[in-house]
């Protein structure tokens, strides 16, 4: 804290700086802009222009990169069947996922929704809980649940029968995707939910439509937004995710996420240029798919 | 929260309907998938307590893995980086990002719809893009310096709390924008008709009023940074680890109660995390 002579001190000159800024609009926005603005575009923009330029230099031995154009990298993803396959199987498992989210999601939220407000609290709650739990450690308890000693296996041997090898496997992957992403469907779908005026569908059915229709021709289209928003949501980090399928898939099938791990810090040598060539062609798809799918979910109501 | 008044028809229809089968399913699917939820978490904070040594069966009670975690000099140390990283960018970016909100919702300006696009972009990317844009990033800029300066820099602790509070911003800037579209703007006006100068009214008046939603985004931010795994594993070099990254070393290796109830730890902290946002965001209302 000032004392009070400080104070006195640099008050003229606190009035002089004040009398400015309230003067000066502009300055105002700009002080007020420059630290986002710089932070963003040295810490983030930049980067990204620096991830285009290294995906056209050319990679030399032992990783070293040289600054010799090549489109090389670009043909390396479209040509080798490691690299076609590992998106291939990204995006699948990116819409497997979404899907699988949605159908668990969406009721739900309904549920939730048509609860008394005291039960719609706590329900809502214990969707919160997960969402802001550590994706890690949540990935990680499908290993002690899978593990070959893990409590399915025991209770499949206490059947009597003998145990699976439930992990790693493609299976597991999926079941820990779908597990890490439901909440971020949930929420956005009941925030659509929230703002549904239920009397509509009494107003449908009053006007002869089942509870089907009612569902598919008035509640589905109102809540399209969440239901776009939470698919975008489980869609974009399923499909570059690389923790569950090294975790729960034990590295043995890669997925996008996993060569990029590799291509930028494990490989020997790494090869930076590839890597960055995937990451734009990877940014390229998603925007693509994206768009896509709001032209899709959005055109039924017009 | 928002609270949906029910017409009272509405009511008496959902009542009649509430044993038929459609609802009965309802309720079995909301349970179901509660319960595919919370196994896990149960099952990991379960097996924090078992004496089983590879930790995946209950053998009986114990509280030694939390004791053993205590002389884990690796962990505690992944544990204190993890902290001061996440202390220092959640105080840095809910600054930032309070200046950045207050300008995008008091200010009409050119390039407004550019920056919000900037802003967006950091919460929809994906992470790992993110994150090897910024390990090129550094590896290219501390190139750079060297060669042309002489400047030697390396990964550490600097890169990894840069990094956080690059992806943190947006968040709070999107938490904090939505508190102060609810704001009555003539409460300024008459703090300044009433001689307030500018940094008073900042002060006095607005800075209390946006409060719960610098809170909540301070809060949102905390967590994410805690929480980060993928951004804090590329950008940290060798040298110094977090606790994230530590953790998934050593589950990569095996399996053990040690992890359980570090992981457990996590677990809690994330959820005193929780009631303390909805806390913030109950006084709000």
């Amino acid at each position: 804290m000032a004392t009070d002579t400080l104070a006195s001190d640099s008050q003229p000159r606190e009035g002089q700086i004040a009398a400015l800024l309230r003067r000066n609009e502009r300055l105002q926005l700009g002080l007020l802009l420059f630290p986002g603005l710089f932070w963003l575009v040295t810490f983030f923009a930049l980067p990204l222009v620096v991830v285009v330029l290294y995906s056209f230099a050319t990679n030399g031995p032992g990783g070293r990169i040289e600054w010799t154009f090549t489109l090389n990298n670009y043909r390396t993803l479209f040509t080798e069947s490691l690299y076609v396959n590992a998106y291939w199987r990204s995006i699948w498992a990116g819409v497997w996922t979404t899907l699988a989210c949605l159908i668990l999601g969406y009721p739900l939220a309904y549920y939730i929704i048509r609860r008394p407000p005291r039960w719609r609290t706590i329900l809502l709650f214990l969707i919160l809980i997960p969402f802001w739990t550590n994706f890690l450690v949540r990935t990680y308890a499908w290993m002690l649940i899978l593990s070959n000693n893990g409590i399915i296996n025991s209770a499949i041997q206490a059947l009597g029968l003998s145990r699976i090898a439930l992990y790693p496997s493609e299976g597991a992957v999926l079941v820990g995707l779908i597990y890490g992403s439901l909440p971020f469907m949930v929420l956005p779908i009941y925030a659509s939910l929230a703002r549904f005026d239920f009397t509509l569908m009494e107003a449908a059915a009053d006007l002869g439509a089942n509870q089907v229709q009612a569902f598919l021709r008035v509640m589905l289209p109102l809540t399209m937004p969440g239901v776009a928003a939470g698919s975008v949501l489980v869609f974009i980090p399923t499909v570059g995710q690389f923790v569950v399928s090294d975790l729960l898939g034990g590295a043995k099938v890669d997925y996008l996420g996993n060569l990029l791990q590799r291509l930028f810090t494990r490989s020997n040598p790494p090869n930076w240029p590839l890597g960055s060539a995937m990451a734009i062609v990877f940014m390229i798809v998603l925007t693509v798919a994206i768009i896509i799918y709001f032209r899709v979910t959005t055109e039924e109501d017009r | 929260m928002v609270d949906i008044q029910l017409p009272q028809s509405v009511r008496v229809a959902g009542g009649e309907r509430r044993y038929s089968p459609g609802s009965l399913a309802l309720g079995a699917h909301a349970i179901l998938t509660l319960a595919f939820l919370y196994a896990p978490i149960v099952v990991l904070v379960l097996f924090s307590f078992t004496r089983d040594s590879f930790g995946v069966r209950w053998t009986g009670f114990t509280f030694d893995w939390y004791i053993r975690l205590l002389a884990d000099q690796r962990l505690l140390t992944a544990a204190m980086n993890t902290l001061i990283v996440a202390f220092v960018s959640t105080v840095v970016s809910t600054i930032i990002g309070t200046m950045t909100a207050l300008a995008m919702e008091r200010y009409r300006f050119r390039w407004r719809t550019g920056l919000d696009a900037l802003l967006y972009l950091p919460i929809v990317i994906p992470e790992i893009v993110m994150a090897l844009a910024l390990l090129a990033f550094f590896a290219f800029s501390f190139g750079l310096l060297e060669t042309l300066f002489g400047i030697r820099l390396q990964f550490g602790l600097a890169t990894v709390t840069i990094s956080h509070i690059a992806f943190t911003i947006s968040f709070v800037v999107v938490v904090v924008r939505a508190s102060l579209k609810g704001f009555d703007m003539r409460l300024e006006e008459a703090a300044q008709d009433l001689g307030a100068n500018e940094w008073q009214t900042f002060r006095y008046i607005t800075l209390p009023l946006i409060m719960p939603g610098v809170i909540g985004g301070a809060l949102l931010a905390f967590t994410l940074s805690l929480d980060d795994f993928v951004i804090t594993f590329f950008t940290t070099g060798s040298g110094v680890s977090l606790l994230p990254v530590e953790v998934y070393g050593q589950v990569k290796r095996a399996i053990t109660p040690k992890i359980n109830a570090i992981s457990t730890l996590m677990l809690l902290v994330s959820i005193t995390l929780v009631f303390l946002s909805q806390f913030v965001q109950r006084r709000e209302v």
